[in-house]
């Protein structure tokens, strides 16, 4: 029996897949836009690339449907504690497996002798065999599969991308255009507020707050019951402080634009017109800035990824106990000191990071040149 | 000019004054004197009593923002805004939750810090300027689009990736360099070397990519038309027509971050064990010493603001076109 379960960033991220979803029937209904896509995914580079970003983002989205196991079924034992989801059910039996501690890719025994009692019941230094094999990342300390780990690891880092644009971009659109616009003292109110905002240095901000959370976590035990909710309302945490590091730069890209907008003819025609302010805002400065977001979102996308891994790193990110590419690379500063050297975690955190990133990159420099073809 | 730049700090006083502010309530109020205790202390059992003598020992003790048991002006004095927030202001940091003097501290740690900062710094914008003029000589060949490519590639590496792989790589495979550690004087080079070159690596990709696009946009004028036409060299028109025009943007668009050099690199810092200010805040992170990161954001604050009004500075020195009003 299972019971199905919906933590606060998986209904996020419905959400913003929802966003994506009425943007591509946009798309559809406008034929200029349905060029400038045609013309970006007739780059080999973009088309590749986007094949891999949208792989991850399935992979994400697949470990963002989450039930409970009530009585045993599909080979999971019954634990009202932990989240599993649709991603663990397809990885079976990766995510119940456990061995003794590190083994190598593909060996079939652990990766160091260890003293065992023979059947004569003298003591004989051996390699101890796996329970299951091949372990194609091997294993890690307490023996559990890597590979599994750093898929697992996809979600939060694909979570963080997604849900912090999600909360920074109506923020930069509804300060940035108004500013842009009508100047005056809007304009000099979102100016100081961004101004103020970008010169605190984020890493502290993100470690206050952070320390913040769970200091109203501890005082309020009853409302956050398992680790999972508790990791989770830390994620939402750096989603949000990360929103409003990055939000600064998305609005002052935005906020210059709107006012090179404001001055052309297509717009002074409207005021002439008699259109309100609102419905210039609206149907011609915010279709012509569209562009300019989608590059930045897209350009930030890869960023956010990169500095969920430091910022883990640093003890400042995600929950410790959260499968998180930080969370591996974070471990693996002891792996790569011990003798001989446990290579295999950071290894699988890098090549998938790599791939990932990259991927971004490509694919952002893709919807670049499709949408100002003079760039190159 | 003097009176633009008084401006200039004029207005750089409410930002200041609302930063201030915002850490003091994050510090204090979302995290109460009492949370700090008991996090320095051990979060479990730990007496009321111990608490009081922590606060009071480190002068935590006060009310917040008005002392109704003080006298006349101290009424606004003798307050924990006023001693932790107000004070840090006129750069009087005072002292550590491990009670050791900060402000001796920055003093001491400033020097390591510059040792990695600034040559990176400095040796980061000739390699990237170089690297971004090759790829607009070679432009529209293989060996462009190559550049470009490995530049992506580049920068979709994580600076943890640089810093672990170079450290186990060059230090304990190679024992070209120590692991970590740091030496004043001469000495220092050893232990510094490794640090500057990661640095540099790091931020070669996204930097190139940034000063390509501005070379391009300079080669593709009527000017360097006209030098081709007159009949330069590639080669000429690229080092005296597009280099210095091409490096005011460049130039004016750094300047931002000279202050913060100061400030160091966290990750850098604490990887190879350098005594300076970066690692200074991380230690502070991780041992959740909020003196001193309420220090450092204050500072990294001053220094960024410091940083916007040179910027402007050196927009009007760079080109005469832009007056200050």
């Amino acid at each position: 029996m299972i019971h199905w379960m919906f933590l606060a960033s998986d209904l996020l991220f419905y959400l913003l897949l929802l966003f994506v979803f009425f943007y591509l029937i946009f798309v559809y209904q406008h034929d200029h836009l349905q060029k400038i896509w045609k013309s970006i995914f007739t780059q080999p580079a973009a088309k590749v690339s986007f094949c891999i970003v949208l792989f991850y983002i399935t992979i994400a989205l697949l470990d963002s449907m989450h039930f409970i196991v009530l009585k045993d079924r599909f080979g999971f034992k019954a634990d009202p504690y932990t989240a599993r989801s649709v991603l663990d059910l397809s990885l079976m039996p990766l995510p119940v497996i456990n061995e003794e501690t590190y083994s190598a890719p593909f060996s079939k025994h652990l990766y160091q002798k260890e003293w065992m009692p023979t059947k004569t019941g003298t003591m004989q230094n051996l390699f101890i065999p796996l329970k299951h094999t091949p372990h194609i990342m091997g294993t890690n300390k307490i023996g559990q599969d890597v590979f599994y780990i750093a898929i697992k690891s996809i979600r939060t880092g694909v979570l963080l991308g997604a849900l912090t644009t999600l909360l920074m971009l109506p923020f930069a659109i509804i300060a940035a255009i108004p500013a842009g616009y009508f100047g005056g003292w809007i304009d000099d109110l979102v100016q100081f507020v961004y101004i103020t905002l970008s010169s605190i240095p984020g890493v502290l901000l993100i470690a206050a707050s952070i320390l913040a959370m769970q200091i109203y976590v501890e005082a309020h035990p009853n409302w956050f019951l398992t680790n999972t909710v508790r990791a989770d309302i830390r994620l939402l945490t750096l989603c949000a402080i990360l929103g409003l590091t990055s939000w600064t730069t998305l609005c002052r890209i935005i906020r210059a634009e709107t006012l090179k907008l404001r001055e052309s003819d297509f717009v002074l025609a409207a005021r002439a017109m008699g259109k309100g302010s609102m419905g210039i805002m609206l149907r011609h400065i915010l279709p012509n800035i569209s562009h300019l977001v989608l590059i930045t979102v897209v350009l930030d996308f890869s960023a956010l990824v990169m500095a969920e891994a430091v910022l883990t790193y640093i003890g400042v990110g995600v929950d410790p106990n959260m499968y998180s590419w930080g969370n591996m690379i974070a471990a693996a500063r002891l792996e790569l000191a011990r003798e001989p050297v446990v290579w295999w975690p950071l290894m699988s955190a890098f090549v998938l990071m790599f791939i990932f990133i990259l991927a971004i990159n490509l694919f952002a420099d893709g919807v670049r040149k499709g949408f100002s073809p003079r760039e190159r | 000019m003097l009176a633009y730049v008084i401006k200039r700090i004029l207005y750089a006083i409410p930002v200041i004054l609302v930063v201030n502010l915002i850490t003091f309530l994050l510090y204090f109020k979302l995290n109460s004197p009492d949370d700090m205790a008991r996090l320095q202390l051990g979060n479990k059992h730990v007496t009321t009593a111990a608490i009081q003598d922590w606060k009071k020992e480190h002068g935590y003790d006060k009310p917040i923002f008005y002392n109704f048991h003080a006298s006349a002006l101290h009424h606004l004095t003798d307050t924990l805004f006023f001693e932790k927030s107000l004070k840090m202001l006129v750069f009087d940091f005072g002292q550590s939750d491990a009670n050791r003097n900060i402000s001796n501290d920055l003093k001491m740690r400033m020097g390591p810090s510059l040792a990695i900062a600034l040559p990176s710094f400095i040796l980061g914008i000739i390699v990237n300027v170089s690297v971004a003029l090759s790829m607009v000589l070679f432009r529209e060949t293989w060996i462009e689009r190559s550049m470009v490519l490995l530049c992506l590639i580049i920068m979709s590496i994580s600076t943890l990736f640089y810093i672990i792989f170079g450290q186990f790589i060059v230090a304990k495979w190679w024992h070209w360099v120590p692991l970590s550690g740091y030496s004043p004087g001469w000495s220092q080079f050893k232990f510094v070397i490794l640090p500057i070159l990661i640095a540099i690596i790091s931020s070669l990709g996204a930097d190139a990519r940034w000063y390509r696009a501005i070379f391009l946009e300079e080669a593709n004028k009527e000017y360097v038309q006209l030098a081709k036409a007159k009949g330069l060299s590639s080669m000429q028109i690229l080092l005296h027509h597009v280099l210095p025009n091409g490096a005011l943007p460049i130039l004016t668009g750094v300047v931002v971050l000279i202050p913060s050099l100061f400030l160091g690199s966290l990750l850098l810092e604490s990887f190879f064990g350098i005594p300076g200010l970066g690692s200074y805040t991380m230690d502070a992170i991780l041992q959740q010493d909020f003196a001193i990161v309420r220090v450092m954001v204050y500072l990294g604050t001053v220094l960024y603001i410091l940083g916007l009004i040179l910027t402007d500075l050196a927009y009007t020195y760079a080109d005469p076109r832009i007056r200050l009003e």
